[in-house]
């Protein structure tokens, strides 16, 4: 039993990394119709400024807050320069520039750290969780800073009027013109927060999997699962999706022989695919049923 | 009287096909003007053309400022609302979000709420619904949702794309009644794009007829009411 409640922790601490990768990657869903390919590549390096703040003698929550910053001005700055110009593009022309952008900071990253694995410090500590053997405070502090993180996104959606024009703009972005809403300013917001929630995925996970250009490219697909899973049109759908994946995945891992850590990743997506072929619209997602 | 909109030689395309022939018409301030016409006339895209909502050129004007080459939310924060054909609602959000989103361009937080408030007086049963999803509601009152969504913004004109569209008889009336009220006691000029031609002349004190992309009739309402191909034509004796 303790082992039972043991993974199911473990899975609710990386489900919530994988519940922030899903968040950014509906976000910008909603904002332009596609899925982000470089979602994870951005987090990463977020995750390295962060390092290099760091090694610089900046205190962690200094260069914690701001790599925030940093990865939302930044992730503006990817929406204006490269995906403004494509708005209009085939699919296929925005799927390249995906995959380009995906590379391109990949190879910028090994650039300038190279590709040797690093050590990232947790905020937390790694001992026991009050005591307890079941969790360690770093696992303890993913879960709380992101819970803490999706309350103050559902506090600005709910309640703020950058929230409701945002909104707005994704579910009927020609309304929301007629009601005086820059939608094109609102795509770029999206994705300035986007690039922000991921940056926190990536210095969370971080500590677990160790810093190097590769290391978000397992949970980005977990994220992409999680994100499909709940419903790519609803944000909340990702947060559940992302914890279900988490928890799924490790007991997968730990109660079913023969699957170990190298099997997880496609006993986890057959799980996702069997959930889409009985349910296409995910868990949570809303049908869109358009007029022919 | 001033003109409040002017509009001159306005052509608009879609695509390779042109459907606004160099349409020439005005609007005066305070007044409510009709633009008649039939299925495919241009009605539509008149509407669209002057909220830059299709590609067209020719010259805009409103309140003197030139409308052509400016972005659809930038017309509007000049204080131009347009109700589109369909209402443009914001089908999964609620009856008070809808109205705080005609606002969002407006910063002075008390004249929003006090707004809203005013907005169920003539709308009695928004405020029952003020917490239900828009989507949920039915058409009239859609209708009725979206037409104080952009008094919302304290807009000078209204553009209103056939605002009786599958409504009942009976709340049409209603709701023309409230479109009046409106264009009196708040001084917002109307100009109402209709098929039900009866119920917009009685309405209006300006019209204008469209045929495939022209102008070919304007005047005072009641003068067009009386006009007999008018007659024949649109109100069908």
């Amino acid at each position: 039993m303790e082992l039972f409640i043991n993974q199911i922790l473990a899975g609710i601490a990386t489900g919530a990394i994988y519940a922030c990768m899903a968040l950014a990657i509906v976000m910008i869903y909603q904002a332009i119709d596609h899925l982000n390919f470089a979602q994870g590549e951005m987090a990463m390096f977020s995750t390295f400024v962060s390092w290099q703040l760091m090694q610089w003698g900046v205190p962690y929550w200094g260069a914690f807050l701001i790599t925030l910053v940093f990865s939302f001005f930044a992730g503006i700055a990817i929406e204006r320069v490269l995906f403004k110009p494509l708005a209009k593009a085939p699919i296929l022309t925005q799927v390249a520039g995906f995959i380009a952008l995906y590379a391109i900071i990949n190879s910028c990253a090994g650039l300038i750290w190279d590709f040797t694995i690093k050590q990232y410090p947790t905020p937390f500590g790694s001992s026991p969780f009050l005591g307890s053997q079941l969790i360690s405070t770093h696992q303890a502090g993913m879960i709380g800073i992101t819970l803490l993180m999706l309350l103050g996104l559902f506090f600005f959606f709910r309640y703020t009027r950058v929230g409701l024009a945002m909104r707005a703009a994704a579910s009927l972005p020609e309304s929301a013109r007629l009601v005086g809403i820059n939608t094109s300013w609102m795509i770029a917001l999206g994705w300035g927060m986007a690039a922000a929630i991921g940056s926190v995925a990536g210095m969370m996970i971080a500590p677990v999997v160790f810093l190097e250009p590769n290391m978000m490219l397992g949970v980005l697909i977990y994220g992409f699962a999680a994100a499909v899973l709940g419903g790519l049109t609803s944000p909340f759908g990702a947060v559940v999706g992302g914890f279900l994946v988490g928890i799924f995945e490790n007991l997968v891992g730990t109660y079913i022989p023969g699957v170990g850590n190298e099997l997880k990743l496609p006993i986890a997506l057959a799980l996702i695919i069997t959930v889409l072929v009985i349910k296409p619209a995910g868990l949570f997602g809303r049908h869109i049923v358009k007029r022919v | 009287m001033t003109t409040l909109l002017n509009v001159k030689d306005l052509r608009a395309y879609y695509g390779q096909v042109q459907a606004l022939h160099g349409l020439t018409f005005s609007l005066n301030e305070g007044s409510l003007t009709t633009l008649l016409g039939a299925n495919g006339a241009g009605k539509t895209t008149t509407l669209r053309a002057i909220c830059n909502m299709v590609r067209s050129s020719g010259t805009i004007e409103f309140d003197g400022q030139p409308l052509v080459n400016r972005s659809t939310e930038n017309i509007v924060r000049l204080g131009i609302a347009h109700v589109p054909q369909g209402r443009g609602t914001f089908t999964n959000m609620t009856v008070e979000e809808n109205l705080q989103l005609g606002a969002i361009t407006r910063t002075d937080k008390a004249g929003i709420v006090s707004d809203i408030e005013r907005m169920y007086g003539y709308f009695p049963v928004l405020k029952q619904r003020y917490l239900q999803q828009a989507g949920t509601l039915s058409g009239g009152e859609q209708q009725m949702l979206a037409v104080a969504r952009a008094l919302m913004l304290k807009p000078r004109l209204m553009l209103l794309d056939e605002p009786s569209f599958g409504l009942a008889p009976l709340i049409v009336r209603d709701l023309f009644k409230i479109l009046g009220q409106i264009n009196r006691e708040e001084k917002v000029s109307i100009l109402v794009v209709e098929q039900n031609a009866q119920l917009a002349l009685e309405l209006a004190d300006q019209a204008y007829v469209i045929e495939t992309g022209r102008i070919v009739m304007s005047g005072d309402a009641e003068t067009i009411s009386n006009d007999e191909n008018v007659r024949k034509s649109y109100l069908g004796y």
